[in-house]
């Protein structure tokens, strides 16, 4: 059963649908007990990363998620906000993040370009991923960003974007995942991705 | 690169997808649902869903043919009319929109834009406005004015000056309305959209007027508009001929301007 947490300023019910049209078994989780029946977790998100942090502290749900997903290594994958606030910290609002990963997440220039991006644009696969099996390389994505990760470690980048400057757009560690683009907004090429991690191992013990 | 985007906005009257001259005379088009499912399938960058009488009617937006609707897609799908509340918005937003559309309620009341942008983020809130051209004026400098409750209340309010307030109070995209040029098929305000897009930095859309590819390439050819709104030429019944995505694509794609990949839904 795959289970994407359910919190306030999520779009957790658009990641819901999207996986019911690829037929995948899911639900929605706010609870200790749910998480651990997962085989799959999905952090969706739109919003800010400190409405985000409080919200999931708020259902008291990040030790346990913690503990899954780095001691038992269930596969996770983040969605925009659930991508940044993987990170140590993030300059939206100030906000210590949960700093599973090394680095920390940036505003675009405004100077440079018009901020929020949003849209859809070009992801270049920069590593073979299992996440990518029947994605064409430079496929566009659906991206709603003003900020953006940038990695301590550059192992952990599987694909990147251009709007200003490069960014990472998609990136992965073992069983952690994540896309900076939304996934479950981006058209079939979307929902394969979304369906290639629901139907992966990735890291096991 | 960050493509251009080509929308449909759905202007929704009693679950039927409707489209209007200049917002009024509203025909009646499809049920939402079967436009929406055929727009996903022949590959459209994003959805707009409006129910045009919310407001007007002061009622609250129907949220079972937003959700019903949101099931059939997965592209952005923003929502809009009659929204008031930030618990408006996250009804909203729970019900499957990715953001959400305000414009005569946010003229009424523009802290919505900031509570909204607080509590969701300002990616999540669209400010949509609908523009008429008007003579200039030491309270309407740029010669257009603002109009709210489907473009017919005059409001005083200067069209750049609002868009310009609209992006300090945290809105992150806008809508830009010509209501001179809606349904006429004669091509968008492109005078009203390059003063918007020079006045702001947050992505602004372009609405009302496309009646032919060409009038899509010189949107983005003389303004910096990130999306155009080309309703009228998708499903219209009141032109000669309507235009597939796909067509209207690979018309911008040989003027050399960035689109997103021809890609069906289906």
């Amino acid at each position: 059963m795959v289970g994407v947490i359910n919190y306030k300023a999520g779009n957790a019910q658009s990641v819901i649908s999207a996986l019911k049209a690829i037929n995948v078994s899911c639900k929605l989780v706010d609870t200790i007990d749910e998480l651990k029946t997962l085989s799959h977790i999905i952090l969706p998100g739109v919003g800010s990363a400190q409405a985000t942090m409080d919200s999931l502290k708020e259902l008291g749900l990040i030790e346990t998620l913690t503990s899954l997903v780095l001691k038992d290594h269930v596969p996770f994958l983040g969605i925009c906000i659930g991508l940044q606030i993987l990170f140590d910290f993030s300059d939206e609002g100030g906000v210590k993040c949960l700093g599973w990963l090394p680095g920390r997440v940036v505003r675009f220039n405004d100077k440079d370009v018009r901020v929020p991006q949003i849209g859809w644009n070009a992801v270049k696969q920069t590593k073979s991923h299992p996440l990518f099996e029947g994605v064409n390389n430079n496929t566009e994505f659906y991206f709603v960003n003003s900020y953006y990760v940038v990695l301590e470690n550059q192992d952990n980048l599987l694909g990147e974007t251009e709007y200003g400057k490069i960014f990472p757009s998609i990136i992965g560690h073992e069983n952690i995942m994540a896309t900076q683009f939304h996934a479950e907004k981006s058209g079939s090429f979307g929902l394969k991705l979304l369906s290639n991690f629901c139907k992966g191992e990735f890291y096991v013990n | 690169m960050l493509t251009k985007r080509i929308i449909a906005c759905l202007d929704v009257l009693k679950g039927q997808v409707t489209k209007a001259i200049q917002f009024q005379d509203n025909i009646n088009i499809a049920p939402v649902s079967d436009v929406i499912k055929k727009l996903y399938n022949d590959g459209i960058d994003e959805v707009i869903f409006f129910d045009i009488s919310a407001s007007s009617e002061r009622r609250k937006i129907d949220i079972d043919v937003v959700k019903k609707a949101s099931e059939l897609i997965f592209v952005p799908f923003t929502v809009g009319g009659g929204i008031k509340t930030v618990e408006d918005m996250y009804e909203v937003l729970k019900a499957g929109a990715e953001k959400i559309s305000i414009d005569s309620m946010a003229v009424r009341n523009p802290n919505l834009i900031t509570e909204g942008s607080k509590a969701f983020g300002s990616q999540c809130i669209v400010l949509s406005m609908q523009a008429k051209k008007v003579n200039p004026s030491s309270s309407i400098p740029s010669g257009y004015e603002i109009y709210i409750d489907g473009a017919r209340v005059s409001t005083g309010m200067d069209a750049i000056e609002w868009a310009i307030k609209g992006e300090k109070l945290g809105a992150g995209e806008l809508v830009i309305n010509s209501i001179d040029c809606d349904g006429m098929l004669s091509g968008y305000d492109i005078n009203l959209l390059d003063k918007i897009c020079k006045a702001v930095n947050i992505p602004v859309i372009a609405s009302g007027g496309a009646g032919k590819c060409e009038h899509v390439a010189e949107a983005f050819i003389k303004t910096d508009v990130s999306a155009a709104i080309v309703s009228s030429m998708l499903y219209s019944t009141r032109l000669e001929r309507n235009f597939s995505i796909e067509e209207i694509k690979n018309y911008l794609i040989n003027e050399g301007i960035p689109v997103r990949a021809h890609i069906r839904g289906d």
